[in-house]
């Protein structure tokens, strides 16, 4: 036993996955110790906002400022207002007028407003150009001419008599120490749909579904194991009727099953373990028939016979000579269900299928929302590719570390 | 000895003549078929045979003339299509699993495999102290039990002390079929069924257990089916050898008539097939 476990972390395709493994299951488990609090509790109210550090403008006011004059900072701020739109059209209009433009990159801001300052006029009209075209490129220039002349912003505040007073003065070199903002709240994945934290629904959706994995698996496997034993150590008519029933279930494609069976149970009653209860239900034929076919192996084995002549009863003939013989293959046969469980899970939820959406958040549920908020089509990448990630890391660790164990218990197999 | 052709030996000094003693285990008509219609395969065809208490007898067969067939029948592993088994005088019963394990207490059996006759996840003295609890012996104390063991072992050659904690893998294959034979002895069956035993063995092993094998017959009294594809070896050991053809007995009587005045064709292709090292070796009717 304890040398097997030796072999097995040996092998290196088993560590690998094995450690992907674990990394992604520390993160289910640490991450709400951190930040704890309810998944699916709306800290947003936008949808959609995008990773990164938000701080409180208002506490920003008040917070102490230390002033830098940095050089590049006026082009910063004017480039970050002028749109790649703003760049194309002023570039549309350079050229209407016979402007010679090769050469210039519009993302140079500095160039473009030099070689725009220089030849913009609102009195010329280039030909063909509308009254609201002509309009639009005032009020861009108008625009980009204040952008340069205000250096101070004022905050005013009414008082009590409806008087608006004067609070602070913010000048264009004043900044302020992140740390000293009161409120500043970091979403290294952003918000969703709903405008609440995606790293930690994330946490939480690992979590509920390798339990949901765990659960279908052990419920698939261990019914499998049972009928796979029976009925190939008893065979006879026994074995003739569970291998009916088994190759009903198989005929019959498990996924329609579990649509179908999930939609009789309706969307108030579907848990999370109900889900996974299901699953659990349709995916037992295949362990069903390679156990039975081991067992039929071993079952004419000499060490059988031998406890036969023993004497020996046949559930401890089952337990003893012919279980732990085929225990690696279940081990495996078992991962693989949990890794298929996970994976049906999602395609059940990305159909709307899965469990309610009000209780826990799983990796299927968040692929749900992100689909039907149309995230993919608006880039909002963080709301569905982590979960993507996840899973396809959740279910390659677990095949990987099939294959490692694979390799320890089949040597034929070691390259 | 055997090597040298100057020396004649009197093979029968350990013979027995069995006519005289009661029958222990006999068949009528014993008949196995396996599938039906067309592909119906009749590996053990109407025989009838009728081995005697303290005999050791012989079925001796080529590979595929149906050896094993009839040792798992007798063995009550596997049904038979038609036929009676008759132990000990009585008409064999083994309808329930109480029955069956009675029956156990009267037969058991070596295998022609050591190395997949055990359970490689059982330790050794498991494999023994089933041996004693089969036999009645649940109740005896922890040391009676060791002594018992470790008599067993020591009549096979084998340091009981120091297998306790082994498992039968970490034995060669020579120590694990003397384990077999330890097993045998503990149990004390009428009847033991010998497969094969020394056909995946060295011949030097072979000597020490068969030798086991006789040592147990004349101690104990039991009737030893022994089944071989070695006529030569059968020869030497056996009171009584059974020549199996296509699942029917050809020829059977005792050993010095069946080998040294043949009547079956089989009987003597057989005996013309086992090497001779003094003699030039006929291929051709091989």
């Amino acid at each position: 036993m304890k040398n097997t476990l030796r072999q097995v972390f040996h092998s290196p395709k088993f560590l690998v996955g094995f450690i992907i493994f674990v990394a992604v299951l520390l993160l289910a488990i640490l991450y709400p110790l951190f930040n704890p609090g309810n998944p699916l509790q709306q800290i947003g109210l936008g949808t959609f906002a995008p990773p990164g550090t938000y701080v409180s403008l208002y506490d920003a006011v008040g917070t102490e400022t230390s002033t830098f004059r940095l050089d590049d900072a006026d082009a910063k701020r004017l480039a970050s207002v002028l749109s790649d739109e703003d760049r194309v059209s002023m570039v549309n209009w350079l050229t209407a007028v016979g402007v010679d433009v090769t050469g210039l990159d519009i993302t140079d801001t500095d160039a473009l407003l030099e070689i725009w300052n220089a030849n913009y006029d609102q009195s010329i009209r280039p030909e063909g150009m509308t009254n609201a075209q002509r309009n639009s490129y005032i009020s861009l220039n108008n625009r980009l001419q204040s952008l340069g002349a205000s250096e101070t912003l004022t905050v005013m505040q009414p008082d009590e008599e409806g008087e608006m007073e004067e609070v602070t003065d913010i000048e264009s070199t004043d900044y302020v120490n992140v740390g000293d903002v009161t409120n500043v709240i970091t979403l290294p994945l952003g918000t969703d749909n709903f405008g609440r934290d995606v790293l930690k629904e994330l946490a939480s959706a690992i979590g509920t579904s390798l339990m949901i994995g765990l659960v279908a698996g052990c419920i698939a496997t261990f019914i499998g194991l049972v009928l796979g034993l029976l009925s190939g150590y008893v065979g006879g008519v026994l074995d003739d009727i569970v291998m009916f029933i088994t190759n009903i279930f198989t005929v019959i494609p498990s996924f329609v099953l579990l649509i179908l069976i999930n939609y009789s149970i309706g969307q108030e009653n579907r848990g999370a373990m109900v889900v996974a209860l299901v699953i659990g239900l349709t995916s037992w034929t295949w362990t069903t028939r390679s156990v039975r076919s081991q067992v039929i192996s071993l079952r004419n084995r000499d060490h059988v016979n031998l406890s036969k002549l023993s004497g020996h009863s046949l559930v401890r003939i089952v337990l003893t000579d012919i279980l732990p013989y085929i225990a690696s293959y279940v081990v495996m046969a078992f991962i693989l269900q949990i890794s298929s469980a996970i994976l049906s899970e999602a395609q059940l939820s990305l159909l709307g299928l899965g469990p309610k959406t009000t209780e826990v958040p799983t990796l299927g549920l968040m692929m749900n929302w992100a689909m039907l908020y149309s995230a993919h089509l608006g880039g909002k990448w963080w709301a569905y590719f982590p979960v993507i990630g996840v899973i396809a890391l959740i279910s390659f660790s677990l095949n990987l570390m099939n294959t490692g164990l694979d390799q320890v218990f089949n040597p034929t197999l070691r390259d | 000895m055997k090597n040298d052709p100057t020396t004649t030996v009197n093979m029968s000094d350990h013979r027995i003549d069995v006519k005289s003693r009661p029958l222990c285990l006999s068949g009528k008509g014993v008949t196995k078929y396996f599938g039906f219609g067309k592909k119906i395969t009749k590996a053990v065809d109407h025989v009838d045979f009728e081995f005697h208490e303290g005999e050791l007898v012989s079925i001796v067969g080529e590979s595929g003339s149906g050896k094993t067939t009839p040792s798992k029948m007798l063995l009550g592993l596997i049904s038979v299509t038609d036929g009676d088994i008759y132990f000990q005088g009585q008409k064999r019963d083994i309808s329930t699993r109480r029955k069956k394990r009675e029956y156990w207490h009267g037969i058991q059996a070596i295998f022609q495999d050591p190395f997949s006759s055990f359970n490689t996840f059982n330790r050794i003295d498991t494999v023994l102290l089933d041996c004693i609890n089969m036999r009645g012996g649940k109740h005896l104390s922890k040391e009676k039990k060791f002594e018992m063991m470790t008599e067993a072992c020591s009549f096979v050659n084998l340091k009981f002390a120091e297998l306790t904690n082994k498992y039968p893998f970490e034995l060669s294959g020579g120590q694990m079929q003397r384990l077999m034979i330890a097993r045998i002895f503990l149990l004390k069956p009428k009847i033991l069924l010998a497969d094969e035993p020394t056909s995946m063995i060295d011949a030097c092993s072979r000597a020490t257990i068969l030798d086991m094998l006789l040592q147990l017959r004349n101690e104990t009294g039991m009737t030893i089916i022994f089944i071989t594809h070695d006529i030569g070896l059968a020869y030497h050991i056996s009171d009584s050898i059974y020549i199996m053809e296509h699942g029917k007995f050809v020829e059977s009587g005792s050993a010095d008539e069946v080998i040294l005045h043949p009547k079956a064709a089989y009987t003597r292709r057989l005996i013309s097939d086992v090497p001779k090292i003094h003699e030039a070796w006929d291929l051709t009717t091989v």
